[in-house]
């Protein structure tokens, strides 16, 4: 994904990733009040970014989503998700560089970060890899550099 | 905002998940894992016992916990590992404890800890923020 794709920053999105969250408060979807005023219009909350998965043309955990013919979803880690069966997501770690508001469009680009291996408790390996995304808006402006860590395991989790 | 060091805010982010709030956030998210939604799969294919909810809406309900309590603008970092997985029928509670204060170029940051548990006092999700306040 070295030439990212487009994610626009929808309010009614922004309002809906809020609500999931049972979070009603107004800078995140309502435009008149003062509070959202006050930060310069729609703000979102802080992990929205991850809602770019709507966008992101390969994303592997939805595969009910209509593609081309031909096309499918890729088998890959990234998205923090790591497969659908067995992967886990191990870590999430958000840097907020510049606000993104409801309007904006970002676009996002996405690099594989480390690997790295792990003996599990009850044996079998755990194979932990890192995907970093970068948002940045229209103007150019980094907004949030997101690291997400998956991981892949031998058989199915402790429980 | 005056924080400092030792300070805490704890909130009950969720009382009891169910799987309506978990097709919720995947709606929004847009992470469709059978592994959230689906229980047969999760059984089969996954050897869990039922659905579970997705470590990002644990995140995304310990954010609301911080945007609660500092603003929905003071965020600098936010990190967590997942370390449980959240059941349906889970109440989850959120706490945050300041752990430093600085001044670092003319911002004043707090650094805090992190800490969500289910029902039994399990931790679900730990990590830490940094907020300009």
């Amino acid at each position: 994904m070295a030439d990212g794709f487009q994610f626009p920053v929808d309010r009614s999105a922004v309002m809906l990733f809020a609500r999931s969250l049972g979070d009603i408060r107004p800078e995140f979807s309502d435009p008149d009040d003062p509070a959202t005023k006050a930060v310069g219009g729609i703000v979102v909350p802080p992990t929205f970014v991850q809602s770019s998965a709507h966008w992101q043309p390969d994303y592997p955990l939805d595969l009910t989503r209509p593609r081309k013919p031909g096309a499918q979803a890729s088998r890959g880690e990234g998205g923090g998700g790591g497969g659908l069966g067995r992967g886990l997501h191990a870590e999430q770690h958000y840097e907020y560089h510049h606000p993104i508001h409801a309007g904006d469009t970002l676009t996002v680009t996405t690099r594989p970060g480390e690997r790295w291996e792990k003996q599990g408790r009850r044996g079998g390996k755990l194979l932990f890899s890192e995907t970093i995304t970068e948002y940045r808006n229209q103007d150019g402006v980094l907004c949030v550099t997101a690291r997400s860590v998956g991981v892949q395991t031998e058989r199915a989790v402790d429980q | 905002m005056d924080l400092k060091v030792g300070d805490t805010h704890e909130a009950v982010v969720i009382d009891n998940v169910t799987r309506t709030h978990v097709v919720k956030y995947a709606g929004a998210g847009g992470d469709f894992n059978p592994l959230h939604h689906d229980d047969e799969f999760a059984k089969e294919r996954g050897g869990y016992p039922s659905v579970f909810a997705h470590g990002m809406f644990s995140m995304g309900l310990t954010g609301r916990m911080l945007t609660d309590w500092l603003g929905p603008t003071a965020l600098k970092k936010y990190g967590v590992r997942f370390t449980r997985q959240v059941w349906p029928g889970d109440t989850l509670t959120a706490r945050g404890e300041v752990t430093e204060v600085k001044d670092e170029g003319g911002e004043k940051l707090a650094t805090i800890k992190v800490v969500t548990v289910n029902q039994n006092g399990e931790s679900v999700v730990e990590g830490e923020a940094v907020a300009a306040i």
